[in-house]
């Protein structure tokens, strides 16, 4: 039988990689990261997984130590977040290159300068294009989910790629919730056991990994490493429908949860813990007969392009909010991605972007409501009231979202 | 001399993985090098540093005997040269 457990984020995926049982984990603390991290090495220390637990000196070497023992054929792990995440920079697109399914939960936390240590996306944002699958999660329940889903996504023939699956710091980490854990032995039959598809560890299979590549090749080799990318939709939805026939789950197992989108007017878009708070608001604008809505999206990298465009087609206005910025670009990445899947569609909603919670900087429920106020203005307008604004921003003489 | 990658996006191994023991036999390096070594054997007292310093295993023996080199993989490095003991020295290098 499931059982209620009251977990932080942290526990709650430490109690995923509990049920994954991995066979190397490397770890290297940061926060927010590091009591997820604690709670495993209490696991390893009571003999309750039988895993080898690394203690490295960087994030840098937790990386490579987790390419290097999945390379050799075992299932590996490590788990970061913000500069931890930037410092492995360099291995991740190696990871992925070498196409190592290996799953890292990042508590996602504000890059520094300046130094902060609270939540939001600039770091798996800014790791966005090293080759990783990105998987984000609304709360602790999802976190667990979702790291037990992606072990069989990036695990698959067809994908062999290595997946983040992304918690907010604190807001998720820290947060205690009441969580629903599975049973370890249906746990254990839907992950099944690890069967690498290359190991450097065969003398009777002798393997070059990591040869120089020369204008020759390597271009065909990034075309060819795009390809697990490419394969890994169906995979995420397979696996996703499998979980939730297998634990009656009630979480998201598709690449986003469009809520009260059928008939919606105006919706915002929006990635992780902030989809709470916006279920919430639009929930009370439907009682009060606004025909409001919301995409939360679990799947951001691969991006479901044409979905998004299906669910906008006949809204009138959306709100994108981004808990990065894309400095240069046109607003926040989430923002540049819903744009784009719209490019040729018609009609197109009016479209703006809103940039909250950089540094933790806290987002309530007014300030949503204000989102939604401004979509409001927008529709009536029929332009954005903002194309880019800033929620809960001091902005001085400009006023910025007021909740 | 056979490349030893042949292929495209869909028929290459997974990862870039080459999955042969032994290819850098079949890479040939020697086009890299400016100098090469040559061997002048009246001088040499076979003692084998050239053949246990060679980063790329590229001086020849044969029947015990140091001979001269394997300019396929030789890349002109000039270690033999720089090790060998004898005076005058028994490699030499040339401007290729
Ligand atoms: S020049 Fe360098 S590579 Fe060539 S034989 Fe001498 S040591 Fe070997
Ligand atoms: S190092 Fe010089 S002397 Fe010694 S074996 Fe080589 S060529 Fe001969």
């Amino acid at each position: 039988m499931p059982e209620l457990l009251a977990l932080t984020g942290n526990d709650a995926v430490a109690y995923a990689m509990k049920q994954i049982n991995p066979d190397v984990v490397a770890a290297y603390p940061i926060t927010p990261q590091t009591s997820l991290m604690q709670k495993f090495a209490d696991y390893v220390a009571d003999g309750e997984v039988d895993t080898e637990l690394v203690l490295v000196e960087s994030e840098h070497s937790a990386m490579s130590a987790t390419l290097g023992s999945q390379a050799a054929g075992a299932r590996s792990m490590t788990a970061t977040s913000a500069c931890g995440l930037a410092l492995m920079w360099e291995i991740l697109g190696i990871t992925s290159a070498y196409r190592l399914p290996v799953v890292m939960p990042v508590v996602n936390r504000a890059l520094s300068g300046p130094i902060n240590i609270q939540g939001d996306h600039s770091d798996t944002m800014g790791a966005r294009d090293c080759g990783w699958i990105q998987i984000f999660s609304e709360n602790a329940q999802e976190a667990y989910e979702n790291t037990l889903q992606a072990i069989r996504i990036a695990e698959h023939p067809d994908v062999l790629t290595p997946i983040m699956v992304t918690l907010d710091g604190f807001i998720i980490s820290h947060g205690l919730e009441t969580v629903k854990v599975y049973d370890d032995a249906p746990v254990k039959k839907f992950l099944r056991d690890y069967q690498a598809r290359y190991t450097l560890l065969d003398p009777s299979k002798p393997l070059t990994l990591g040869a120089l590549d020369f204008s020759d090749y390597y271009f065909e080799h990034k075309v060819s490493q795009l390809q697990g990318m490419l394969k890994s939709p169906q995979v995420i939805l397979d696996v996703g429908k499998e979980f939730y026939k297998t634990f009656d789950g009630d979480c998201c197992y598709g690449f986003y949860e469009a809520h009260e989108m059928k008939d919606a007017e105006m919706a915002v878009i929006v990635l992780g813990s902030t989809a709470g708070a916006t279920r919430m608001v639009v929930d009370d604008l439907r009682s009060r007969g606004v025909a409001a809505g919301m995409i939360k999206i679990r799947s951001y990298r691969p991006f479901p392009y044409d979905e998004i465009a299906r669910e906008l087609a006949n809204v009138k206005a959306v709100a994108v909010l981004d808990r990065s910025i894309a400095y240069g670009a046109d607003g926040g990445p989430v923002h540049g991605d819903v744009r784009a899947a719209l490019y040729g569609k018609h009609p197109v909603p009016v479209m703006s972007n809103y940039i909250y919670g950089l540094g933790g900087k806290p987002i309530d429920m007014e300030h949503i409501m204000g989102v939604f106020d401004d979509l409001k203005e927008s529709i009536v307008k029929g332009h954005p009231k903002r194309r880019v604004g800033y929620i809960n921003l001091k902005e001085g003489n400009t006023p910025s979202l007021v909740g | 001399m056979k490349k030893y990658i042949e292929g495209t996006v869909k028929s290459l191994p997974l990862a870039g993985l080459i999955e042969e023991a032994g290819t850098a036999k079949k890479y040939n390096t020697g086009t890299w090098g400016t100098f090469k070594p040559v061997f002048l054997e009246e001088h040499c007292i076979q003692c084998f540093f050239c053949w246990v310093y060679c980063p790329d295993s590229a001086v020849t023996v044969n029947e015990g005997k140091v001979v001269g080199f394997d300019y396929d993989h030789c890349k002109g490095c000039a270690i033999c040269a720089y090790e060998c003991p004898t005076k005058p020295k028994s490699i030499v290098m040339e401007k290729k």
